[in-house]
């Protein structure tokens, strides 16, 4: 079992709707395994399967050679998994210096007493923290949003910093809901180069949701395609994306055209 | 207008954040401690009172305007501090002690009803809130034993080292000491992982969730803060009205509380003390004013409480950012004078965001 | 059998509160189905109601059922100016600016009703007032039955508006899906106008039916606190979960008063409340609904 994370026969059902049904997949240590398929597919309930956000009905989910089917979402981020939202859930009306800072959370380890009282101990906790977060900051190049208002900052930093949040928790697995979404061609082209090199540099796994193929391309390793919550395909982006399913499942077939 | 340079991670954790502030609320310190020399014993007495109901105000706007948590029912808070701290120096205990013990006796109590309520939604936590202080209320009201209930309880005189605090003056500089003591416990709060904890809780749960705070510790740990510090202000209350009715901690001043918080301006503990100064100072302003108003508005029962009704409404429609809002827009105005322009301030357009999916 | 007449005589006082409390709960679920909003100057509008009815029957001489209508009319209107002037203004704040926004208005209208009417309780003859039936060796009085069979008039008059008429069905979609709905052509805005005025107009109803048996004064719209309880017990989202919930609490509280020792009625709602909350927060009848991420 030298798989990092591992998901075997998960299924999860809203009222009479199967959103996820049966899926299975294994995710190297260091790979980039790229979830795709059209919209309602399932994908982002994947991902929601995954931070615990939703119980699944069957299936099981191993982390790290853990079994996670039943850790409470909170303690997911303290394991190794950090993700993305797919509509940006940063805090708003935070500065994005502080809702970075908030990714180092898992990392505290300084009492309640010590910050009411705010001792050297948690003073010193704090600077290195900060510095933690700067390496993201620098890695990331949002020097200048530092003490700008979420509110206040456009959507495509927006993303930057959901990003950026997610690498202070200093992840093993991260899990990215759709990178590449609202941005324009050389944001997503950067999007792309930092994609790469959290690989590259920062030794992190990746799983992702996306809808750009061309990015798709570019950076997985693996893919695996889904619809209607079944999987249809799954291996190097190449094959999925000339499998008779998967073309059917965007395109449509003749299967569709009968009189 | 100055510009912040900023060369060390230590001066961005420090509680200032220039020179100029020092000064200015060292200054501001100063003054405060001398009135008692220079003002009439019942200025004193007022400031007295505005400085426990802005304790009582920086320990909600801990709840509402940074945990996102909104209460109705923390007059119960105020009320069980009042009670607890006057009960034990009844029985000898020294104010010393009875002081802090009310704190964490009201911060236990802020914990228990905080932990149920751990599910719920703001419209359904401000109802639990509300039925909790009304209970709080009646329980005051009924164990007659402990409270004395209609019949009132004499506050018993506190000593601190020997000198007694119970008039005017001493109940202001008491006062003055544990506000400085609450904010600076909030500014230590707020610029360590629990404060951040709870802003992030205020701003998205899911995604607090996902960063690893554990929702229920931290709501329960922000009810018991929060209630912990009204705790204090309500055991100086105690010495501030000297004799305590078991009807006044009741929903009007739960309210009260809250248009504090709201009216000082959401997030921001010069809010808290704002508010506090308006809601304790507009009686008085009131009381002031009402003989020389036109056409007898003056002599017109139910005067205050529409005053304060028609106070909150406009700040809610047309400055939502309370007066701490307005305290920003004067000083923006003067820092970047004659450059401020309509729009600088101008709200940004939003749009309902749906409480039911949170 | 004395025992059983006193039980039922409970029942039914119980039932009759309840139905104020329901009454005043399907305001506050009216408006917040539509809107999102909580009204809670919903209890200082019932006053307002109940005093405009004394005026228009005690003052202009109308009769009971003539000034009832004119009161619930203007009741409305009031409700209808109120959100057209003012409650528009708040969409997209957050929900506690408007729990802030209502308890200031009640402020407002408490106080106006004491400058305009005086702070005695005020009451006006109807006719149920002082009248009783006899069933048996029971007397029950013609008030509280007056009150429930008028709640639940006004509630078959509401389903079928809701439910037949165009209007009534456009207000169930602006509920829904405020989006949708504009694009079917519905004017939205207007529409949750009117559900205010609807709100209102109900409140008034309560107000003028609970005027037999407790008098009309300006901190009547304090009961707004336990019809609380009946909303919260109705899920907040349905017209017979709130009825239901309130007649539930009125029982309960009047069987407290009788058989628990004294002091435990005043906060029999209150302790319902948290316990439905504690319990099964999303009511009886409604569902929970999670958050997409």
């Amino acid at each position: 079992m030298s798989a990092l994370f591992a998901a075997k026969d998960i299924s999860v059902r809203f009222g009479g709707i199967r959103a996820v049904d049966a899926v299975s997949f294994e995710v190297e240590q260091g790979e980039i395994f790229s979830i795709i398929g059209p919209n309602g597919a399932g994908k982002t309930t994947i991902f929601n399967l995954i931070s615990r956000i939703y119980n699944t009905t069957e299936g099981e989910l191993i982390f790290a050679g853990k079994d996670i089917t039943h850790a409470p979402p909170h303690t997911i981020a303290g394991l190794g998994i950090a993700r993305t939202f797919q509509n940006i859930e940063l805090f708003a009306n935070a500065t994005l210096l502080q809702n970075l800072l908030i990714g180092r959370h898992r990392h505290s380890t300084v009492g309640y007493l010590s910050q009411i009282a705010f001792l050297p101990s948690t003073r010193r906790a704090e600077i290195k923290h900060r510095e933690k977060v700067e390496e993201v900051i620098a890695f990331l190049d949002l020097q200048r949003y530092r003490d700008s208002l979420i509110a206040n900052l456009p959507y495509g930093v927006r993303k930057v910093v959901e990003l950026g949040r997610a690498l202070c928790t200093e992840p093993k697995l991260l899990l990215l809901d759709e990178p590449s979404s609202g941005l324009n061609v050389e944001e997503t082209e950067g999007m792309g180069f930092w994609i790469e090199d959290i690989k590259k540099d920062l030794g992190i796994t990746v799983i992702m949701v996306e809808h750009d193929m061309a990015l798709v391309s570019q950076v997985s390793d693996r893919v695996m395609a889904l619809n209607y919550g079944k999987v249809l395909a799954m291996g190097t982006p190449h094959e999925v994306q000339t499998h008779p399913e998967v073309v059917r499942a965007y395109i449509g077939g003749d299967a569709e055209v009968e009189a | 207008m100055r510009h912040l340079f900023r060369t060390s991670y230590q001066q961005d954790l420090r509680a200032w954040r220039h020179g100029g502030d020092v000064f200015w609320y060292g200054l501001l310190v100063v003054i405060v401690l001398a009135i008692p020399f220079i003002l009439d014993e019942f200025y004193v007495g007022e400031m007295g009172g505005v400085f426990i109901y802005a304790i009582a105000g920086v320990g909600l706007m801990l709840l509402i305007g940074y945990t996102g948590l909104i209460s109705l029912g923390h007059a119960a808070f105020l009320g069980i501090g009042a009670y607890v701290n006057s009960v034990l120096l009844s029985h000898g205990v020294p104010f010393l002690i009875t002081l802090p013990v009310a704190g964490l006796f009201t911060a236990i109590c802020g914990a228990a009803i905080g932990r149920p309520t751990l599910r719920m939604s703001g419209l359904y936590l401000a109802i639990a809130t509300l039925s909790f202080g009304g209970i709080v209320g009646t329980v005051f009201q009924k164990w007659t034993a402990v409270t004395g209930g209609f019949d009132g309880f004499a506050v018993p005189t506190p000593y601190v080292f020997g000198i007694s605090v119970e008039g005017a003056t001493g109940v202001y500089y008491v006062s003055f000491v544990v506000l400085l003591f609450t904010l600076w416990l909030s500014i230590n709060l707020l610029r360590s992982p629990i404060g951040r904890a709870m802003v992030a809780i205020r701003d998205s749960e899911v995604s607090a969730q996902s960063m690893g705070i554990h929702l229920a510790k931290y709501k329960t740990l922000a009810f018991a803060i929060s209630a912990g510090i009204t705790g204090l202000a309500g055991a100086l209350f105690a010495h501030y009205v000297r004799f305590l009715a078991p009807d006044s901690f009741d929903v009007l001043l739960s309210v009260q509380f809250v248009t504090i918080v709201f009216v000082g301006g959401l997030g921001s503990l010069r809010g808290a003390i704002l508010g506090a100064i308006f809601v304790r100072l507009l009686p008085q302003a009131i009381a002031i004013v009402r003989d020389d108003l036109p056409f007898g508005i003056g002599r017109l029962p139910g005067l205050e409480p529409s005053l304060f009704g028609l106070v909150l409404v406009l700040v809610i429609l047309f400055q939502p950012g309370g007066m701490n809002g307005l305290w920003l827009k004067i000083k923006l105005w003067f820092e970047t004078y004659p450059f401020m322009r309509q729009t600088s301030g101008r709200r940004q357009k939003s749009y309902a965001r749906s409480e039911r999916l949170r | 059998m004395e025992d059983a007449a006193r039980l039922l005589q409970l029942v039914v006082n119980g039932a009759a509160a309840g139905c104020i409390y329901g009454l005043i709960a399907l305001g506050f679920v009216l408006i917040y189905k539509a809107t999102e909003m909580v009204n809670f100057a919903q209890g200082d509008i019932m006053m307002l109601g109940g005093f405009v009815a004394y005026s228009a029957i005690t003052h202009f001489g109308l009769n009971y059922w003539l000034g009832g209508l004119v009161a619930i009319a203007i009741t409305a209107a009031f409700g209808y100016a109120l959100d057209f002037v003012i409650l528009r203004r708040v969409i997209g704040q957050p929900q506690f600016a408007v729990v802030m926004l209502t308890l200031g208005l009640g402020f407002i209208f408490r106080a106006g009703a004491g400058i305009a009417w005086g702070y005695d309780s005020v009451g006006f003859d109807t006719p149920f007032t002082n009248k009783t039936v006899k069933i048996g060796s029971l007397v029950l009085g013609d008030d509280n039955l007056s009150i429930i069979a008028g709640t639940v008039i006004l509630c078959l008059v509401l389903y079928l508006f809701f439910a037949k008429t165009r209007l009534g069905v456009a207000m169930q979609a602006s509920s829904q899906n405020q989006l949708a709905a504009y694009y079917m052509g519905i004017p939205v805005r207007n529409v949750f106008s009117m559900i205010w005025a609807i709100s209102a107009g109900v409140a008034a109803v309560a107000g003028i039916l609970l005027s037999p048996v407790s008098m009309i004064d300006v901190n009547m719209g304090f009961l707004g606190i336990k019809a609380f309880a009946a909303a919260v017990i109705g899920g907040f989202g349905s017209i017979p979960g709130c009825l239901i919930g309130g007649v539930f609490v009125g029982i309960v509280e009047q069987l407290a008063g009788y058989y628990l020792p004294a002091g435990f009625q005043e906060v029999t709602s209150n302790i319902v409340l948290l316990g439905m909350l504690f319990i099964r927060p999303q009511g009886l009848f409604a569902e929970r609904m999670g958050k997409r991420v």
